[in-house]
């Protein structure tokens, strides 16, 4: 396996970096998520895809089961201000804060990126991002994160 | 950073972050997993732990779906593992099984955890099996592992289960030829899904006849073969009611405990294997001084490795 895939840990061994992908609402276009999944396997990442019309339940209730680096919403419905807040809503009512980041992905107005940062969205990526980019992102968020264990 | 202690003690109350952290750290073979893995096989041992394999496209996950939600309904607790193969190019996988799975979402009652082939260091077979005593020790009282049947080393995983059920669909052909192959032997249960197409009894006939070839002895299991329409649920109270049977059975016939025993003695056989190659390795000085005697040919490999075997 590619090295440049792989996270190290604290015993020199190396694993791969586990996304999750997630479509919420009526939101019925898969077409940039599913390229997206592909990008990421062929950068050696493991991506759990939910498949459409998902809850924001479901989706936090997924990432935590299992237990991804990453956790990509993809949104083309214009809903993502209301559905985004849900979904900080809930992480905040868990018990313990999950360790993954959130990503963003789809077609949002400049302004609304600013706000999704500001609620806590780690990178937010449009129709212009480069899949090098989009590799390159996650892999930078999934190092980020602190060992917890 | 949470204790060693604390972590089991989590898991065994069956906390889901607790239970998803211990997977993800099996799957690294992190420092510490070890310890935890040990003390939580005293909690584990209770559950019922099927395993679910078949041809891709067989319907295994929502086969597996419609099995948790009868589950539930009678009150039982689910633990799955689905397993999906990685790349082999890149290493990277599409984890797709939980699509099928959306019924389940949203029930504490079920723990759903997908693993990769190659993503497991240490190989998937000892992930596989420490994810499900983790899941045991957790209080699952059911276990589904959902594996694609192809490869030494998910056939392996797959006779861990005290039930297998082998799926088929109708119309594939040379499906039942590539059940012939390995995973005819190892069906408790042989599963005909998607039985509303057409060829389904020519699908059941064919597996029938095979069954009937196989050698029999007095008081065997009796493989039965079911037929399930897994999208609509059809058959799938009938499929709990012989999966229910098939434990009894290996209860009353001591054949539950002579599996354990078997697969105790695999599953040691394969740490001990682990452990040996892991202290015989380039970069140890004394594999590598007895690696250039016998390059030199001032040795032989059997009688290096009979000698370094008797140092560790």
């Amino acid at each position: 396996m590619q090295g440049a895939t792989m996270r190290s840990t604290q015993d020199g061994s190396e694993h791969a970096i586990r996304v999750l992908l997630a479509k919420i609402g009526l939101d019925g276009h898969d077409r940039g998520v599913k390229v997206v999944a592909r990008t990421l396997r062929d950068a050696g990442m493991e991506v759990i895809y939910t498949g459409l019309h998902r809850t924001p339940e479901q989706v936090i209730e997924a990432a935590i089961q299992e237990d991804v680096d990453v956790l990509g919403i993809s949104l083309l419905s214009g809903a993502h201000m209301p559905i985004f807040t849900k979904i900080f809503q809930l992480l905040g009512d868990l018990p313990e804060t999950p360790r993954f980041s959130i990503v963003a992905g789809g077609v949002m107005p400049d302004e609304d990126e600013e706000q999704l940062k500001k609620m806590g969205v780690a990178e937010v990526l449009s129709q212009d991002t480069t899949p090098d980019d989009i590799v390159a992102k996650v892999r930078w968020l999934a190092q980020d994160q602190p060992s917890q264990l | 950073m949470t204790g060693t202690v604390s972590l089991t003690d989590r898991v065994v109350r069956g906390d889901v972050g607790a239970i998803a952290r211990l997977i993800t750290q099996i799957e690294r073979r992190s420092p510490g997993v070890d310890e935890v893995l040990s003390e939580l096989h005293h909690s584990a041992g209770r559950a019922h732990v099927i395993g679910v394999t078949g041809s891709p496209g067989s319907g295994k996950s929502t086969l597996v779906s419609a099995l948790t939600e009868q589950y539930r309904r009678a009150g039982r607790t689910v633990g799955i593992i689905a397993v999906d193969p990685s790349s082999v190019f890149t290493g990277g996988a599409i984890l797709g099984d939980r699509i099928r799975m959306a019924a389940l979402a949203g029930d504490p009652g079920v723990f759903i955890r997908s693993i990769a082939t190659r993503g497991a260091l240490g190989g998937l077979s000892r992930a596989a099996l420490d994810a499900i005593t983790t899941l045991d020790a957790a209080g699952k009282d059911i276990i589904i592992l959902e594996t694609v049947g192809v490869g030494q080393a998910e056939v392996d995983v797959i006779s861990a289960a005290q039930t297998v059920a082998v799926v088929s669909v109708p119309g594939m052909g040379d499906d039942v030829q590539a059940i012939k192959a390995g995973l005819l032997e190892i069906a408790d249960v042989h599963v005909v899904n998607k039985s509303d197409r057409e060829g389904a009894h020519k699908t059941v006939s064919e597996l029938r006849e095979m069954l009937r070839l196989a050698p029999r002895v007095p008081g065997q299991w009796t493989v039965p073969i079911k037929q399930t329409v897994s999208a609509t649920g059809q058959g799938v109270p009938e499929l709990v009611d012989r999966f229910d049977e098939h434990l009894a059975w290996l209860a009353d016939t001591g054949e539950r405990e002579r599996r354990a025993w078997r697969n105790t003695a695999t599953r040691i056989r394969w740490l001990a294997e682990e452990l040996v190659l892991d202290r015989l390795k380039p970069g140890r000085p004394d594999f590598d001084r007895t690696v250039d005697e016998v390059t030199a040919r001032r040795d032989d490999p059997l009688s290096a490795a009979r000698r370094l075997m008797e140092q560790l």
